[in-house]
């Protein structure tokens, strides 16, 4: 064993060892820095590997896509179920329409929605039609008015939900137009393209209530290059943004 | 009964939240005499969860006869029979009012702390689809305004953003 340890002590003057354990977990420790830098570098190419594939459009069409559609107050909720009503409804299902747990309207607005489609084509054996669509709420990370200093730990919250729903649904499409409760969702969505568990496509519309600037959550999404389309309503926005897109006004 | 010709309302609305600085402005003698030179004959003010309560006159001497209410399932049916309305500058009820063809005045709130909403009722007062106003100069708005210099909104179109996405995933336009 001593000629070992010589052989040891020769390769690095510094240590001595007393037994072949002490060695390994000396080694281990010496090596951590390398782990560490082999996974930086991995997860750097992994991401601009996500960066450069996102917002370039799907080569093989797929048959159907599950789609997240995030829905927001009033106006917000009106724009986004204008868009929904003319996208072809087998091709982007199933649909989970997500809402605050604070606002009751939006979800029953696209009840209301989902129902009418029913009653078009009653008379189609939809496949698993009761699964085409579903209704989910999410904490919100900040109510109006709330302090800063509790919405830090209710952003969390919203954070662990929004996770915890992306991961259940794991949608192939998230449709959102910036309502806050977008942000966590999108963010979710975005780890789990990174991690490789599900490629969601992010597309985000910009209210048409934003005419000179981008809202907070549009802003966010834009400049973390998050989304692979970004649209907005009004010209002089598009300039602005120069990778956005303006294809008209929805409203 | 008066005839339903010689009824002309407006009709105001403060959207899911309150505008109580709207609610004084419409309520104030200036405004309504304004209103009443203009041969309106009805006031009807949707008030949401304000403090402030207008007074409300029968109108049967002949001045602007005036009511309100806090909130309504619907208020579809109020912009319908109103002549003119007077709304907060919410994009629902500034895009149901403009879809309906009817002479609008957008008040912006300044006392909201993210005053987004000022920049769509600005651009669209812009392309002359709709007046803008704040609370104080609403009395002015209405005693300038011309009716015949608006013009009419063109309803937009998600179609185009529906293209763009099918497009993304190679589905062809339906």
């Amino acid at each position: 064993m001593s000629s070992l340890r010589r052989a040891f002590k020769s390769l690095d003057p510094d240590l001595v060892f007393n037994d072949m354990e002490e060695y390994l977990e000396a080694g281990f420790f010496k090596l951590t820095p390398f782990f560490i830098a082999i996974t930086i570098s991995l997860l750097a190419i992994r991401l601009t590997y996500v960066f450069l594939r996102s917002s370039k459009p799907f080569v093989d069409p797929p048959e159907r896509v599950s789609t997240m559609i995030v829905l927001g107050s009033g106006g917000h909720t009106a724009e986004m179920l204008s868009i929904v009503n003319v996208l072809n409804k087998e091709r982007f299902s199933p649909r989970f329409y997500v809402a605050a747990t604070t606002d009751n309207m939006s979800l029953q607005k696209a009840q209301v929605l989902e129902q009418s489609l029913h009653g078009l084509r009653n008379n189609l054996i939809l496949q698993g039609s009761s699964e085409a669509a579903q209704f989910l709420q999410i904490y919100r990370s900040r109510e109006v008015g709330q302090s800063y200093i509790t919405s830090i730990g209710t952003s969390l919250i919203a954070m662990m939900h929004a996770l915890w729903l992306t991961l259940k649904i794991r949608p192939q499409v998230i449709i959102c137009n910036g309502p806050g409760t977008c942000i966590p969702l999108c963010v979710a969505a975005f780890m789990f393209k990174i991690a490789g568990l599900r490629w969601s496509s992010i597309f985000y519309i910009e209210s048409i209530a934003r005419v000179r600037k981008l809202s907070l959550s549009g802003l966010l999404l834009y400049k973390l290059r998050l989304t692979d389309q970004f649209v907005v309503q009004w010209p002089q926005l598009q300039r602005k943004y120069p990778r956005s897109q303006y294809v008209g006004r929805i409203m | 009964m008066e005839s339903k010709e010689s009824k002309k309302m407006v009709f105001v609305t403060v959207g899911t939240t309150s505008f109580d600085a709207l609610v004084r402005a419409v309520d104030s003698p200036q405004v309504r005499d304004e209103l009443s030179s203009k041969g309106y004959t009805h006031l009807l003010i949707q008030m949401g969860r304000g403090s402030y309560f207008p007074s409300k006159f029968s109108g049967e001497d002949g001045s602007l006869a005036v009511d309100y209410f806090t909130f309504s399932p619907s208020i579809a049916d109020h912009l319908k029979s109103a002549s003119l309305i007077i709304s907060h500058a919410g994009s629902g009820s500034i895009f149901e009012t403009l879809r309906l063809g009817k002479p609008l005045i957008v008040v912006v709130n300044e006392d909201l702390m993210d005053n987004h909403q000022s920049e769509l009722a600005e651009e669209l007062a812009d392309r002359k689809h709709l007046f803008c106003a704040n609370p104080q100069t609403l009395h002015q708005i209405i005693s300038n305004m011309n009716l015949d210099s608006l013009v009419p909104y063109p309803p937009g179109d998600s179609v185009p953003v529906a293209k763009l996405i099918n497009r993304f995933f190679g589905f062809p336009d339906d």
